[in-house]
């Protein structure tokens, strides 16, 4: 039987052997550093959340009618009469927020160990692309359900795009194809949703995987495992990918899916945070819910832009800081002067930037899911600005902590005291 | 537009306001109570069911509920013909919004939006108001279009018997909202466990494989 086996493995390679040589180079040839560690995991999952959304979207789709007038009776009917269609879509709920998670967690991995510096700009670079594109998937996919929450919360972001001077009305229309949100959009934002933004998430997550492969991986000490090479040719502190991370990861992955599948099976709502209560109201264009607030995922940036106040009467500003908060990321592996990569051989002030930002980020998601009176408001009238609520005042100044990481990073990563980095990596 | 994304960004301001103040009380349900919901879906459909549907509802999935078809037939369908048939109601939204004001929203997912122990407050907070059109008013829902259903019910039980008419009807809604949510517990609790014996095998591979590796 296996001479049978690779007998026809033979007759494949002989035939096609850019398979093979594409697995060598990607799995059993890859070397990666072999000290990585509980943070290294959420590339991979990242994948396995992307083909899951994938393969629950296709069932979905079989079911799902992108009509203003059946959507939300679809989904019902999904929930109820399609032979385990309420599963079909808890996943595919429950893996909308996961995706998000895993990817948060991915990217503070990069800003840990330094995985953006050079050589591994482009890997970044695609990896905020990614980002950027998941944004905008999870943005238009919400829109299907037709609830209260996507409807108006489509509404509201499409509006955004409206407060751009001169082009925003303009912009704003041609995106929804109509004067509110209808139909229209709906079909639109079906389409984008399921062929074109998956189609480039894909690209990108290619994209991503290439550069990678191409310059090696880092790893917790940010050490070059390529330049410690030994007899063979291969890094002395690298292992194959394929078995020894595929068995690490294959762990990895029973143990998230079991996380998953706690919250799947037993708490799809998560509390409202994973699928709104008002999203169980269909969608009602005459009656605006009285408080709007985006998923969980979205909700640091929805806090800069309340946070930002108006300028002449528009709220440009808060859009233009929201937009400048995600693209800034591009720029930051210009932005670290550090020489080392890793937090283990950075100084305090690295290390201190990187907890301010971190607690900001998390206060700006909180603050993004509640109302803005949430803390009460200051007694007196101390401040100019529009507002006495605390919260607002919170929400400037861990908008500001959040900009000045990024802007006053050439000079604290410059001044930052680092320690030696060793020749080889540390298990 | 600027008045609406205005409206957006200090609306979370009136959150407050438009809470009554009125305690929620925590409804005690329990979805595995096939009697209870039995006497819920029969509450629903002799008070609740002339004016609010359940359009993703069909009549023969409550089997769940331990019924047959036969006594579903019996007991539950009044008005409609088959057992296959979805629970809706004969009234038009144009007569529902004439009569009341706002036409009587479908019940089907009320549960999941507004939450059982809402509901189970809302229905046990109606009292007397003569300042309003149905001489009803309610305390978590004020000046609600919904006139007391269940009021002689109310009258002729005990408050206990009431709270526990109420519970089950209750217990019922949060049925309708997701018929399938006993079944999700029960696979949970396998796939859990498969995956849990999975976890095994593959932390002894990954050790296996790892042993060379310092």
């Amino acid at each position: 039987m296996a001479s049978r086996l690779t007998a026809l493995w033979d007759w494949f390679d002989s035939r096609m052997p850019s398979v093979g040589e594409e697995y060598r180079k990607h799995m059993s040839e890859y070397y990666a550093p072999k000290n990585f560690n509980f943070w290294y995991y959420f590339g991979v999952l990242s994948m396995l959340v992307l083909v899951i959304q994938i393969v629950s979207g296709i069932f979905l789709t079989m079911n799902y009618k992108p009509d203003a007038t059946l959507a939300f009776g679809s989904v019902e009917y999904i929930m109820r009469d399609v032979p385990g269609g309420w599963i079909l879509r808890y996943i595919h709920s429950t893996g909308g927020s996961a995706f998000f998670l895993v990817v948060y967690l991915h990217m503070f991995r990069a800003l840990l160990y330094g995985s953006y510096k050079e050589p591994r700009e482009l890997v970044w670079i695609f990896g905020v692309l990614i980002y950027l594109a998941l944004m905008a998937e999870a943005f238009l996919g919400y829109l299907l359900p037709w609830g209260q929450m996507s409807f108006w919360g489509a509404q509201v972001i499409v509006n955004l795009f409206g407060t751009i001077p001169f082009i925003g009305p303009d912009l704003a229309l041609w995106i929804r194809g109509d004067y509110v949100v209808s139909d229209v959009t709906l079909n639109r934002f079906f389409a984008l949703h399921v062929i074109a933004l998956p189609l480039v998430l894909l690209g990108l997550v290619v994209a991503h995987i290439l550069a990678l492969h191409d310059v090696g991986s880092n790893n917790p000490d940010g050490i070059e495992i390529k330049k410690t090479k030994g007899a063979n040719g291969k890094p002395l502190d690298g292992i194959p990918f394929h078995p020894y991370y595929t068995v690490k990861d294959t762990v990895g992955t029973i143990v998230f899916l079991a996380i998953f599948c706690i919250v799947m099976f037993f708490m799809p709502e998560l509390g409202g945070y994973f699928l709104e209560h008002n999203n169980f109201i269909p969608a009602d264009p005459l009656k605006t819910p009285e408080h709007i607030a985006p998923l969980w995922y979205f909700t640091p940036y929805y806090s800069i832009l309340r946070a930002v106040p108006p300028l002449f009467n528009s709220q440009f500003p808060g859009v233009a800081a929201m937009g400048i908060a995600t693209l800034i990321l591009f720029l930051l592996p210009w932005l670290d002067r550090s020489p080392v990569k890793s937090i283990r051989y950075r100084g305090a002030y690295y290390k201190g930037a990187l907890a301010i930002f971190i607690v900001a980020f998390l206060i700006l998601g909180y603050l993004g899911v509640k109302p803005t009176t949430v803390w009460g408001q200051f007694g007196f009238d101390a401040f100019f600005l529009d507002t006495k609520d605390r919260a607002t005042w919170m929400a400037r100044l861990c908008t500001l902590l959040y900009f000045a990481f990024f802007i006053l990073m050439p000079w604290y990563t410059a001044k930052d005291k680092v320690k030696p980095v060793p020749d080889r990596v540390t298990m | 537009m600027k008045q609406l994304i205005a409206a957006f960004l200090f609306a979370p301001a009136t959150l407050l306001a438009a809470e009554t103040g009125t305690p929620i009380d925590a409804a005690p349900i329990d979805g595995r109570d096939l009697v209870s919901l039995q006497s819920g879906a029969r509450t629903f459909v002799n008070y609740c069911l002339g004016c609010h549907g359940l359009q993703y509802m069909r009549y023969n999935r409550l089997t769940d509920l331990g019924l047959t078809e036969a006594q579903i037939r019996d007991n539950l369908m009044f008005s409609a013909e088959k057992v296959g048939e979805t629970m809706k109601i004969a009234m038009s939204v144009k007569d529902g919004k004439a009569w009341f004001g706002v036409p009587p929203p479908d019940l089907s997912v009320i549960a999941r939006s507004r939450g059982a122990d809402w509901l189970y407050t809302y229905l046990r907070t109606f009292h007397r108001d003569a300042k309003t059109a149905t001489g009803w008013n309610n305390k978590v829902f004020p000046n609600a279009a919904m006139p007391h259903v269940l009021w002689k019910v109310q009258e002729e039980q005990s408050a206990v018997q009431y709270d526990t008419t109420v519970r089950d009807l209750v217990n019922f809604l949060v049925y309708a909202g997701e018929p399938s949510a006993q079944s999700r517990k029960s696979i949970g609790i396998v796939v859990l466990f498969v995956l849990g014996v999975l976890f095994i095998f593959a932390y002894m591979m990954k050790k296996a494989f790892w042993k060379d590796v310092r």
